[in-house]
Protein backbone atom coordinates (compact mmCIF):
# COMPACT_ATOMS: atom_id res chain seq x y z
CA UNK A 1 0.00 0.00 0.00
CA UNK A 2 2.37 2.26 1.38
CA UNK A 3 5.57 3.84 -0.49
CA UNK A 4 6.16 4.82 -4.13
CA UNK A 5 3.45 2.27 -6.01
CA UNK A 6 0.84 4.66 -3.83
CA UNK A 7 -0.57 7.09 -6.89
CA UNK A 8 -1.64 4.04 -8.44
CA UNK A 9 -3.24 1.81 -5.56
CA UNK A 10 -5.22 5.35 -4.63
CA UNK A 11 -6.39 5.86 -8.30
CA UNK A 12 -5.03 9.46 -8.77
CA UNK A 13 -5.77 11.46 -11.78
CA UNK A 14 -2.39 12.44 -12.17
CA UNK A 15 0.20 9.49 -11.65
CA UNK A 16 3.79 9.76 -12.52
CA UNK A 17 4.21 6.53 -11.86
CA UNK A 18 2.11 4.76 -13.94
CA UNK A 19 3.71 6.65 -16.88
CA UNK A 20 6.89 5.65 -16.02
CA UNK A 21 5.74 1.90 -15.59
CA UNK A 22 3.29 1.77 -18.48
CA UNK A 23 5.73 4.13 -20.84
CA UNK A 24 6.37 1.06 -23.39
CA UNK A 25 2.14 0.31 -23.55
CA UNK A 26 1.83 4.19 -24.32
CA UNK A 27 5.02 4.32 -26.62
CA UNK A 28 2.97 1.54 -28.81
CA UNK A 29 -0.50 3.23 -28.55
CA UNK A 30 1.41 6.50 -29.64
CA UNK A 31 2.95 4.98 -32.77
CA UNK A 32 -0.60 3.31 -33.58
CA UNK A 33 -2.06 6.42 -33.47
CA UNK A 34 1.00 8.60 -35.38
CA UNK A 35 0.69 5.54 -38.31
CA UNK A 36 -3.58 4.72 -38.13
CA UNK A 37 -3.68 8.85 -39.05
CA UNK A 38 -0.73 9.29 -41.47
CA UNK A 39 -1.93 6.39 -43.72
CA UNK A 40 -5.97 8.02 -43.19
CA UNK A 41 -4.88 11.52 -44.66
CA UNK A 42 -2.72 10.49 -47.20
CA UNK A 43 -4.70 8.24 -48.78
CA UNK A 44 -7.22 10.91 -48.39
CA UNK A 45 -5.22 13.43 -49.94
CA UNK A 46 -4.72 10.50 -53.04
CA UNK A 47 -8.41 9.88 -52.97
CA UNK A 48 -9.50 13.73 -52.79
CA UNK A 49 -7.52 15.45 -55.55
CA UNK A 50 -9.15 12.99 -58.38
CA UNK A 51 -12.32 13.55 -56.96
CA UNK A 52 -11.90 17.18 -56.68
CA UNK A 53 -10.96 17.25 -60.35
CA UNK A 54 -14.04 15.30 -61.28
CA UNK A 55 -15.88 17.39 -59.81
CA UNK A 56 -15.13 20.45 -61.97
CA UNK A 57 -15.43 18.64 -65.02
CA UNK A 58 -19.25 20.12 -64.69
CA UNK A 59 -22.60 20.49 -62.69
CA UNK A 60 -22.75 17.11 -63.50
CA UNK A 61 -20.51 15.83 -61.38
CA UNK A 62 -20.09 18.42 -58.72
CA UNK A 63 -23.52 17.43 -57.41
CA UNK A 64 -23.01 13.92 -56.75
CA UNK A 65 -19.76 14.28 -55.43
CA UNK A 66 -19.89 16.91 -52.93
CA UNK A 67 -23.96 15.27 -52.02
CA UNK A 68 -21.69 12.10 -51.49
CA UNK A 69 -18.42 13.46 -49.34
CA UNK A 70 -21.42 15.72 -47.42
CA UNK A 71 -23.29 12.02 -46.71
CA UNK A 72 -20.54 10.19 -45.55
CA UNK A 73 -20.07 12.77 -42.71
CA UNK A 74 -23.44 12.34 -40.57
CA UNK A 75 -22.52 8.45 -40.50
CA UNK A 76 -21.58 8.14 -36.95
CA UNK A 77 -18.09 7.06 -36.63
CA UNK A 78 -19.13 4.26 -34.37
CA UNK A 79 -21.04 3.33 -37.05
CA UNK A 80 -18.78 3.61 -39.53
CA UNK A 81 -16.46 1.39 -38.06
CA UNK A 82 -18.99 -1.13 -37.33
CA UNK A 83 -19.92 -1.03 -40.59
CA UNK A 84 -16.73 -1.98 -42.39
CA UNK A 85 -15.69 -4.58 -39.98
CA UNK A 86 -17.31 -6.91 -41.83
CA UNK A 87 -15.81 -6.46 -44.86
CA UNK A 88 -12.17 -5.84 -43.68
CA UNK A 89 -12.40 -8.22 -40.59
CA UNK A 90 -10.68 -7.09 -37.26
CA UNK A 91 -7.89 -5.42 -38.60
CA UNK A 92 -6.04 -1.01 -39.29
CA UNK A 93 -8.09 -1.20 -42.65
CA UNK A 94 -11.29 -0.43 -40.96
CA UNK A 95 -10.52 2.29 -39.06
CA UNK A 96 -7.57 3.83 -42.37
CA UNK A 97 -10.80 3.45 -44.57
CA UNK A 98 -13.38 4.98 -42.49
CA UNK A 99 -11.07 7.73 -41.61
CA UNK A 100 -10.03 8.06 -44.94
CA UNK A 101 -13.86 8.58 -45.93
CA UNK A 102 -14.37 11.34 -43.37
CA UNK A 103 -11.31 13.28 -44.16
CA UNK A 104 -12.67 13.54 -47.97
CA UNK A 105 -15.26 15.80 -46.62
CA UNK A 106 -12.65 18.69 -45.65
CA UNK A 107 -10.37 17.91 -48.52
CA UNK A 108 -12.48 17.41 -51.47
CA UNK A 109 -13.75 20.88 -50.78
CA UNK A 110 -10.54 22.50 -50.22
CA UNK A 111 -8.52 21.37 -53.13
CA UNK A 112 -12.02 22.56 -55.06
CA UNK A 113 -11.50 25.61 -53.70
CA UNK A 114 -7.86 26.06 -54.24
CA UNK A 115 -8.47 25.22 -57.98
CA UNK A 116 -11.14 27.38 -58.30
CA UNK A 117 -9.15 30.54 -56.80
CA UNK A 118 -6.11 30.29 -59.44
CA UNK A 119 -6.73 33.43 -61.54
CA UNK A 120 -8.05 32.95 -65.30
CA UNK A 121 -5.50 35.15 -66.71
CA UNK A 122 -2.70 33.20 -65.29
CA UNK A 123 -4.26 29.92 -67.17
CA UNK A 124 -5.05 31.94 -70.01
CA UNK A 125 -1.34 33.14 -70.09
CA UNK A 126 -0.12 29.21 -69.44
CA UNK A 127 -2.45 27.82 -72.30
CA UNK A 128 -0.82 30.93 -74.59
CA UNK A 129 2.42 29.48 -73.69
CA UNK A 130 1.46 26.23 -74.84
CA UNK A 131 0.83 24.00 -71.63
CA UNK A 132 -1.58 21.41 -72.51
CA UNK A 133 -3.85 20.29 -69.65
CA UNK A 134 -1.89 18.10 -67.88
CA UNK A 135 1.42 19.88 -67.41
CA UNK A 136 -1.08 23.21 -66.78
CA UNK A 137 -2.58 20.97 -63.90
CA UNK A 138 0.71 20.10 -62.52
CA UNK A 139 3.20 23.00 -63.07
CA UNK A 140 0.23 26.01 -62.95
CA UNK A 141 -3.15 25.23 -60.69
CA UNK A 142 -1.93 21.93 -58.05
CA UNK A 143 0.93 24.66 -56.99
CA UNK A 144 -1.70 28.06 -57.26
CA UNK A 145 -3.72 25.45 -54.91
CA UNK A 146 -1.64 24.01 -52.81
CA UNK A 147 -2.19 26.59 -49.72
CA UNK A 148 -6.14 25.66 -49.47
CA UNK A 149 -5.18 22.07 -49.66
CA UNK A 150 -2.80 22.60 -46.89
CA UNK A 151 -4.99 23.89 -44.92
CA UNK A 152 -7.45 21.57 -45.87
CA UNK A 153 -4.81 18.54 -44.94
CA UNK A 154 -4.42 20.27 -41.15
CA UNK A 155 -7.75 20.58 -40.48
CA UNK A 156 -8.45 16.81 -42.00
CA UNK A 157 -5.47 15.70 -39.89
CA UNK A 158 -6.60 17.19 -36.57
CA UNK A 159 -9.58 16.02 -36.68
CA UNK A 160 -8.77 12.54 -38.01
CA UNK A 161 -6.18 12.39 -34.82
CA UNK A 162 -9.23 12.60 -32.38
CA UNK A 163 -11.45 10.37 -34.46
CA UNK A 164 -8.71 8.18 -34.26
CA UNK A 165 -9.66 6.87 -31.14
CA UNK A 166 -13.39 5.90 -31.49
CA UNK A 167 -11.65 3.34 -33.80
CA UNK A 168 -11.18 1.23 -29.84
CA UNK A 169 -14.53 -0.42 -31.27
CA UNK A 170 -12.39 -2.49 -32.96
CA UNK A 171 -9.26 -2.86 -31.10
CA UNK A 172 -7.27 -0.33 -33.59
CA UNK A 173 -7.63 3.07 -32.15
CA UNK A 174 -4.08 4.06 -30.90
CA UNK A 175 -4.57 5.83 -27.97
CA UNK A 176 -8.00 4.82 -27.39
CA UNK A 177 -7.24 1.55 -26.79
CA UNK A 178 -6.35 2.59 -23.29
CA UNK A 179 -9.09 4.81 -22.74
CA UNK A 180 -11.92 1.89 -23.74
CA UNK A 181 -10.83 -0.41 -20.94
CA UNK A 182 -9.22 1.94 -18.27
CA UNK A 183 -13.30 3.26 -18.46
CA UNK A 184 -14.71 0.32 -17.39
CA UNK A 185 -12.30 -0.30 -14.63
CA UNK A 186 -12.30 3.63 -13.69
CA UNK A 187 -8.81 3.66 -13.96
CA UNK A 188 -8.35 7.34 -13.97
CA UNK A 189 -4.62 8.06 -14.43
CA UNK A 190 -4.71 6.10 -17.66
CA UNK A 191 -7.63 7.98 -19.14
CA UNK A 192 -6.27 11.13 -18.39
CA UNK A 193 -2.66 10.13 -19.58
CA UNK A 194 -3.91 8.76 -22.84
CA UNK A 195 -6.49 11.61 -23.78
CA UNK A 196 -3.67 14.34 -23.21
CA UNK A 197 -1.30 12.17 -25.07
CA UNK A 198 -3.97 12.54 -27.83
CA UNK A 199 -4.69 16.31 -27.80
CA UNK A 200 -0.70 17.07 -27.58
CA UNK A 201 -0.66 14.73 -30.79
CA UNK A 202 -3.31 16.84 -32.69
CA UNK A 203 -1.90 20.22 -31.21
CA UNK A 204 1.84 18.64 -32.47
CA UNK A 205 0.64 17.71 -35.76
CA UNK A 206 -1.16 21.12 -36.35
CA UNK A 207 1.95 22.92 -35.60
CA UNK A 208 3.99 21.08 -37.60
CA UNK A 209 2.09 21.10 -40.70
CA UNK A 210 1.57 24.85 -40.36
CA UNK A 211 5.65 24.45 -40.69
CA UNK A 212 5.64 22.61 -43.67
CA UNK A 213 2.40 25.06 -45.27
CA UNK A 214 5.23 28.09 -44.23
CA UNK A 215 7.99 25.90 -46.17
CA UNK A 216 6.56 25.21 -48.84
CA UNK A 217 3.92 28.40 -49.71
CA UNK A 218 6.58 31.48 -48.78
CA UNK A 219 4.81 33.31 -51.01
CA UNK A 220 1.51 33.23 -49.02
CA UNK A 221 3.20 35.24 -46.62
CA UNK A 222 4.71 37.72 -48.39
CA UNK A 223 1.23 39.10 -49.98
CA UNK A 224 0.31 39.36 -46.55
CA UNK A 225 3.05 41.44 -45.47
CA UNK A 226 2.96 43.30 -48.43
CA UNK B 1 -22.24 -6.62 -46.88
CA UNK B 2 -25.32 -5.48 -50.12
CA UNK B 3 -28.63 -6.63 -49.76
CA UNK B 4 -28.04 -9.54 -47.61
CA UNK B 5 -27.09 -7.40 -44.86
CA UNK B 6 -29.40 -4.51 -45.40
CA UNK B 7 -32.16 -7.16 -45.67
CA UNK B 8 -31.17 -8.38 -42.23
CA UNK B 9 -31.10 -4.75 -41.07
CA UNK B 10 -35.23 -4.63 -42.93
CA UNK B 11 -35.80 -7.79 -41.06
CA UNK B 12 -34.06 -6.46 -37.25
CA UNK B 13 -36.10 -3.28 -37.93
CA UNK B 14 -39.47 -4.79 -39.02
CA UNK B 15 -39.48 -6.78 -35.79
CA UNK B 16 -41.50 -4.95 -32.86
CA UNK B 17 -40.17 -7.02 -30.62
CA UNK B 18 -37.14 -4.98 -31.26
CA UNK B 19 -38.85 -1.35 -30.57
CA UNK B 20 -40.10 -2.00 -27.67
CA UNK B 21 -38.12 -1.95 -23.43
CA UNK B 22 -35.18 -0.42 -22.13
CA UNK B 23 -32.60 -1.35 -25.12
CA UNK B 24 -35.58 -1.00 -27.73
CA UNK B 25 -35.72 1.45 -30.29
CA UNK B 26 -38.18 3.79 -29.10
CA UNK B 27 -36.44 4.30 -25.86
CA UNK B 28 -33.16 4.81 -26.90
CA UNK B 29 -34.69 7.08 -29.90
CA UNK B 30 -35.81 9.35 -26.89
CA UNK B 31 -32.54 8.85 -25.26
CA UNK B 32 -31.05 10.23 -28.29
CA UNK B 33 -33.04 13.16 -29.32
CA UNK B 34 -33.54 14.33 -25.43
CA UNK B 35 -29.49 14.62 -24.74
CA UNK B 36 -28.49 15.81 -28.57
CA UNK B 37 -31.41 18.33 -28.26
CA UNK B 38 -30.40 19.14 -24.82
CA UNK B 39 -26.98 19.60 -25.75
CA UNK B 40 -27.58 21.54 -29.05
CA UNK B 41 -29.52 24.22 -26.72
CA UNK B 42 -27.10 24.32 -24.33
CA UNK B 43 -24.35 25.14 -26.54
CA UNK B 44 -26.25 27.59 -28.71
CA UNK B 45 -27.03 29.70 -25.58
CA UNK B 46 -23.90 29.87 -24.83
CA UNK B 47 -22.40 30.13 -28.01
CA UNK B 48 -24.65 32.38 -30.29
CA UNK B 49 -24.66 35.40 -27.69
CA UNK B 50 -20.82 35.22 -27.33
CA UNK B 51 -20.08 34.63 -31.51
CA UNK B 52 -22.54 37.04 -32.23
CA UNK B 53 -21.13 39.98 -29.52
CA UNK B 54 -17.33 39.42 -30.31
CA UNK B 55 -18.37 39.93 -34.13
CA UNK B 56 -20.69 43.02 -33.11
CA UNK B 57 -17.44 44.78 -30.94
CA UNK B 58 -14.91 43.23 -33.84
CA UNK B 59 -12.86 42.00 -31.24
CA UNK B 60 -11.44 38.61 -29.76
CA UNK B 61 -11.32 38.20 -33.13
CA UNK B 62 -8.56 35.44 -32.58
CA UNK B 63 -9.96 33.98 -30.29
CA UNK B 64 -13.13 33.15 -31.52
CA UNK B 65 -11.47 31.92 -34.38
CA UNK B 66 -9.04 29.60 -32.97
CA UNK B 67 -11.61 27.87 -30.39
CA UNK B 68 -12.71 25.71 -33.25
CA UNK B 69 -9.69 24.72 -33.97
CA UNK B 70 -8.98 23.41 -30.60
CA UNK B 71 -11.89 21.85 -30.05
CA UNK B 72 -11.45 19.69 -33.09
CA UNK B 73 -8.09 18.32 -31.26
CA UNK B 74 -10.41 17.06 -28.66
CA UNK B 75 -11.84 13.62 -28.77
CA UNK B 76 -15.27 13.46 -27.54
CA UNK B 77 -14.42 9.85 -26.51
CA UNK B 78 -11.43 10.94 -24.46
CA UNK B 79 -13.89 13.91 -22.80
CA UNK B 80 -16.75 11.18 -22.05
CA UNK B 81 -14.30 9.08 -20.50
CA UNK B 82 -13.01 11.56 -17.91
CA UNK B 83 -16.57 12.10 -16.88
CA UNK B 84 -17.00 8.83 -16.48
CA UNK B 85 -14.59 7.61 -14.60
CA UNK B 86 -15.07 11.24 -12.27
CA UNK B 87 -17.88 11.22 -10.32
CA UNK B 88 -20.22 12.65 -12.86
CA UNK B 89 -20.58 9.17 -13.90
CA UNK B 90 -23.90 9.02 -11.26
CA UNK B 91 -25.65 11.25 -12.77
CA UNK B 92 -27.34 10.64 -15.46
CA UNK B 93 -27.05 11.89 -18.99
CA UNK B 94 -24.80 14.51 -17.67
CA UNK B 95 -21.99 12.95 -19.01
CA UNK B 96 -22.99 12.85 -22.60
CA UNK B 97 -24.68 16.36 -22.49
CA UNK B 98 -21.73 18.04 -21.58
CA UNK B 99 -19.47 16.31 -23.77
CA UNK B 100 -21.79 16.90 -26.74
CA UNK B 101 -22.27 20.88 -25.41
CA UNK B 102 -18.03 20.97 -25.17
CA UNK B 103 -18.05 19.70 -28.74
CA UNK B 104 -21.11 21.94 -29.93
CA UNK B 105 -19.75 25.33 -28.80
CA UNK B 106 -16.85 25.83 -30.57
CA UNK B 107 -18.17 25.37 -34.24
CA UNK B 108 -21.04 27.52 -33.30
CA UNK B 109 -19.40 30.35 -31.82
CA UNK B 110 -16.75 30.62 -34.58
CA UNK B 111 -19.48 30.73 -37.28
CA UNK B 112 -21.40 33.13 -35.32
CA UNK B 113 -18.39 35.30 -34.77
CA UNK B 114 -17.31 34.91 -39.00
CA UNK B 115 -20.97 35.33 -39.94
CA UNK B 116 -21.50 39.05 -38.64
CA UNK B 117 -17.66 39.83 -39.29
CA UNK B 118 -18.43 38.87 -43.14
CA UNK B 119 -21.08 41.74 -43.21
CA UNK B 120 -20.58 44.14 -45.81
CA UNK B 121 -18.58 46.71 -43.86
CA UNK B 122 -19.69 49.65 -46.26
CA UNK B 123 -23.22 48.20 -45.37
CA UNK B 124 -22.26 48.67 -41.73
CA UNK B 125 -20.49 51.89 -42.43
CA UNK B 126 -23.67 53.49 -44.02
CA UNK B 127 -25.67 52.19 -41.39
CA UNK B 128 -23.89 53.83 -38.82
CA UNK B 129 -23.66 57.39 -40.99
CA UNK B 130 -27.65 57.40 -40.95
CA UNK B 131 -27.56 57.18 -37.11
CA UNK B 132 -28.45 53.66 -36.55
CA UNK B 133 -27.50 52.63 -32.62
CA UNK B 134 -25.55 50.05 -31.24
CA UNK B 135 -28.45 47.52 -30.66
CA UNK B 136 -30.75 48.86 -33.61
CA UNK B 137 -26.95 48.31 -36.03
CA UNK B 138 -27.13 44.74 -34.45
CA UNK B 139 -30.68 43.85 -34.69
CA UNK B 140 -31.92 45.57 -38.69
CA UNK B 141 -28.51 45.56 -40.55
CA UNK B 142 -25.64 42.62 -39.03
CA UNK B 143 -28.23 40.07 -37.87
CA UNK B 144 -30.35 39.25 -41.10
CA UNK B 145 -27.36 39.63 -43.30
CA UNK B 146 -25.44 36.82 -40.99
CA UNK B 147 -28.06 35.13 -40.48
CA UNK B 148 -27.41 32.51 -43.37
CA UNK B 149 -24.14 31.82 -42.29
CA UNK B 150 -25.39 31.43 -38.87
CA UNK B 151 -27.78 28.31 -39.71
CA UNK B 152 -25.48 27.25 -41.89
CA UNK B 153 -23.24 26.77 -38.83
CA UNK B 154 -26.19 25.61 -36.83
CA UNK B 155 -27.40 23.12 -39.02
CA UNK B 156 -23.93 21.39 -39.69
CA UNK B 157 -23.45 21.88 -35.67
CA UNK B 158 -26.58 19.86 -35.21
CA UNK B 159 -26.13 17.04 -37.79
CA UNK B 160 -22.38 16.41 -35.66
CA UNK B 161 -24.23 16.51 -32.53
CA UNK B 162 -26.86 13.60 -33.52
CA UNK B 163 -24.13 11.80 -35.28
CA UNK B 164 -21.87 12.07 -32.44
CA UNK B 165 -23.96 11.25 -29.20
CA UNK B 166 -23.53 7.82 -30.77
CA UNK B 167 -19.97 7.99 -29.18
CA UNK B 168 -22.08 7.61 -25.59
CA UNK B 169 -22.62 4.37 -26.07
CA UNK B 170 -18.89 3.62 -26.25
CA UNK B 171 -19.12 4.60 -21.96
CA UNK B 172 -22.35 2.84 -21.35
CA UNK B 173 -24.23 6.07 -21.86
CA UNK B 174 -27.56 6.09 -23.26
CA UNK B 175 -28.81 6.54 -27.30
CA UNK B 176 -28.88 4.94 -30.69
CA UNK B 177 -25.20 3.88 -29.94
CA UNK B 178 -26.09 1.60 -27.63
CA UNK B 179 -27.81 -0.55 -30.38
CA UNK B 180 -24.70 -0.10 -32.31
CA UNK B 181 -22.83 -1.37 -29.21
CA UNK B 182 -24.92 -4.12 -28.57
CA UNK B 183 -25.09 -5.46 -32.04
CA UNK B 184 -21.36 -5.34 -32.18
CA UNK B 185 -20.96 -7.75 -28.85
CA UNK B 186 -23.09 -10.12 -30.02
CA UNK B 187 -21.27 -10.42 -33.23
CA UNK B 188 -25.48 -9.23 -34.64
CA UNK B 189 -24.38 -7.28 -38.36
CA UNK B 190 -27.94 -6.31 -39.32
CA UNK B 191 -28.87 -5.23 -35.77
CA UNK B 192 -25.48 -2.46 -36.07
CA UNK B 193 -26.87 -1.54 -39.54
CA UNK B 194 -30.22 -0.83 -38.22
CA UNK B 195 -28.90 1.34 -35.82
CA UNK B 196 -26.21 2.67 -38.29
CA UNK B 197 -29.22 3.57 -40.74
CA UNK B 198 -31.71 4.85 -36.98
CA UNK B 199 -28.92 7.33 -36.55
CA UNK B 200 -27.97 8.80 -40.09
CA UNK B 201 -32.09 9.08 -40.79
CA UNK B 202 -32.24 11.01 -37.65
CA UNK B 203 -29.41 13.32 -38.56
CA UNK B 204 -30.88 13.35 -42.05
CA UNK B 205 -34.29 14.55 -40.69
CA UNK B 206 -32.81 17.13 -38.59
CA UNK B 207 -31.09 18.48 -41.43
CA UNK B 208 -34.14 18.65 -43.14
CA UNK B 209 -36.32 20.00 -40.08
CA UNK B 210 -33.81 23.04 -39.67
CA UNK B 211 -33.53 23.47 -43.54
CA UNK B 212 -37.56 24.16 -43.55
CA UNK B 213 -37.20 26.14 -40.65
CA UNK B 214 -34.71 28.83 -42.12
CA UNK B 215 -36.66 28.37 -45.02
CA UNK B 216 -40.02 30.05 -42.97
CA UNK B 217 -37.66 32.02 -40.77
CA UNK B 218 -35.14 34.16 -42.81
CA UNK B 219 -37.38 35.43 -45.48
CA UNK B 220 -39.47 37.35 -42.62
CA UNK B 221 -35.99 39.23 -42.40
CA UNK B 222 -34.40 40.92 -45.39
CA UNK B 223 -38.13 41.91 -46.34
CA UNK B 224 -38.58 43.79 -42.90
CA UNK B 225 -35.24 45.08 -44.01
CA UNK B 226 -36.16 45.80 -47.29
CA UNK B 227 -39.61 47.82 -45.85
CA UNK B 228 -37.90 49.47 -43.39
CA UNK B 229 -35.32 50.74 -46.18
CA UNK B 230 -37.67 52.44 -48.40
Amino acid sequence: MAGRSSCLVANDWFCWEYVTSRSQELTDATLQHVWITAVSVVIGVLVSVPLALLARRGRRWAGPVLALTTLLYTIPSLAMFSLLLPVFGLSAAVVVTGLVLYSLTILVRNVMAGLDAVPDDVKEAARGMGYGPLRMLWQVELPLALPALLAGIRIATVSTVALTTVGAIVGKGGLGNLIAPAVTSSFKAQVLTASVLCVLLALVADVALLAVQRLLTPWTRAAKGA
Amino acid sequence: MGGGVLGGAWDWLADGANWSGESGVWHRLAEHVYVSGLALALACAVALPVGLWLGHLGRGGALAVNISNVGRAVPVFAVLALFMVSPLRNAGYVPTVVALVLFAVPPLLTNAYVGLREVDRSVVEAARGMGMSGGQLFRRVELPLAWPLVMTGLRSAAVQVVATATIAAMVGQGGLGRIITAGFNTYNTPQVVAGALLVALLALLVEGVLVAADRLLSPLRPASLRTEQS
